[in-house]
């Protein structure tokens, strides 16, 4: 059980209410896939990610950009148990798509990246920290099922 | 994972182009670091306070970025151009290495905010490499 402060939870809901989520996805997908390539053996069926440009323009890559960043709405709704709300999804991702755990905290960087550029001096150090605090609960939870 | 001569060029390039800002990044990235990672405050008991940008924050974060971008003119042979510096972290600050990459976070999204245009993925990739070099080169003399 995480304990969230009244500025944390208000925070966390308020960026997500007021986030692009058909522009941040595909941009922090994208940029997960640029900064860090071995990231890309999980889509080997995307077709060309062979350079920056290249997954930058993939429309496969942006409509899982999307698909990934909605996710996260389980946990928005469900803050005080994201544990048991991703435990499913934790299953999924290690019994069915066997992601190495590591790269959920690779993707919340890059997100983290792409909500401060968006953001900008709206990003204080206060939000940052909230906003990295609930994607490290998320990338906990999404490992905790891996055995 | 070293830097290709491209990338040391996009590194160079977007540093020189960002330094009139070295001061704010320097301040912001410490002041998040305190406030992001609190327990990295424990190096920092003999200040008068780490309030974010406070004058102890913003003094020590123009020496910090001055490392960095004395790191960028040594870009070739960091090992060797941060042998003083290494020794310095290893010797008598004793700063525990997991802490440069707390700061090559902060680091990163600063530098994402202040310049949304200009921190592309492909300048990303190229700074944190760079980051993470300068880094094992800051660790080199500790055991």
């Amino acid at each position: 059980m995480v304990d969230w402060t009244d500025f944390e939870r208000s925070t966390i809901l308020d960026i997500f209410s007021k986030m692009d989520y058909d522009t941040v996805g595909p941009k922090s997908l994208a940029r997960c896939l640029v900064v860090y390539p071995w990231t890309q053996r999980y889509f080997g069926n995307f077709g060309n990610l062979y350079n920056a440009a290249a997954i930058m323009g993939n429309p496969m890559v942006a409509a899982h950009g999307k698909v990934v960043l909605h996710g996260l709405d389980r946990a928005l709704k469900n803050m005080d148990d994201i544990r048991g709300t991703y435990a499913e999804l934790s299953v999924l991702h290690s019994e069915k798509l066997h992601v190495d755990p590591d790269n959920f905290r690779l993707l919340a960087d890059c997100l983290t990246i792409v909500v401060a550029a968006q953001m900008g001096a709206a990003f204080t150090a206060d939000v940052q920290a909230a906003f990295q605090k609930f994607l490290a609960v998320v990338v906990s939870s999404l490992g905790r099922q891996y055995h | 994972m070293s830097l290709s001569d491209k990338e040391k060029n996009t590194v160079k390039d977007f540093f020189a182009k960002v330094v009139s800002r070295s001061d704010d990044i320097g301040n912001e990235s410490l002041t998040r670091l305190l406030v992001v990672y609190p327990q990295t405050k424990s190096y920092f008991a003999h200040w008068k306070e780490t309030t974010p940008y406070s004058a102890p924050v913003k003094k020590h974060g123009i020496t910090v970025m001055g490392g960095v971008y004395e790191a960028v003119s040594k870009i070739d042979d960091l090992k060797a151009g941060l042998l003083t510096l290494s020794e310095l972290h290893a010797f008598m600050l004793r700063v525990d290495p997991v802490n440069f990459k707390l700061f090559n976070n902060c680091l990163l999204v600063v530098l994402s905010m202040l310049f949304p245009d200009d921190f592309t993925p492909q300048v990303h990739v190229a700074v944190d490499k760079f980051m993470a070099l300068l880094s094992l080169a800051l660790a080199e003399k500790y055991r």
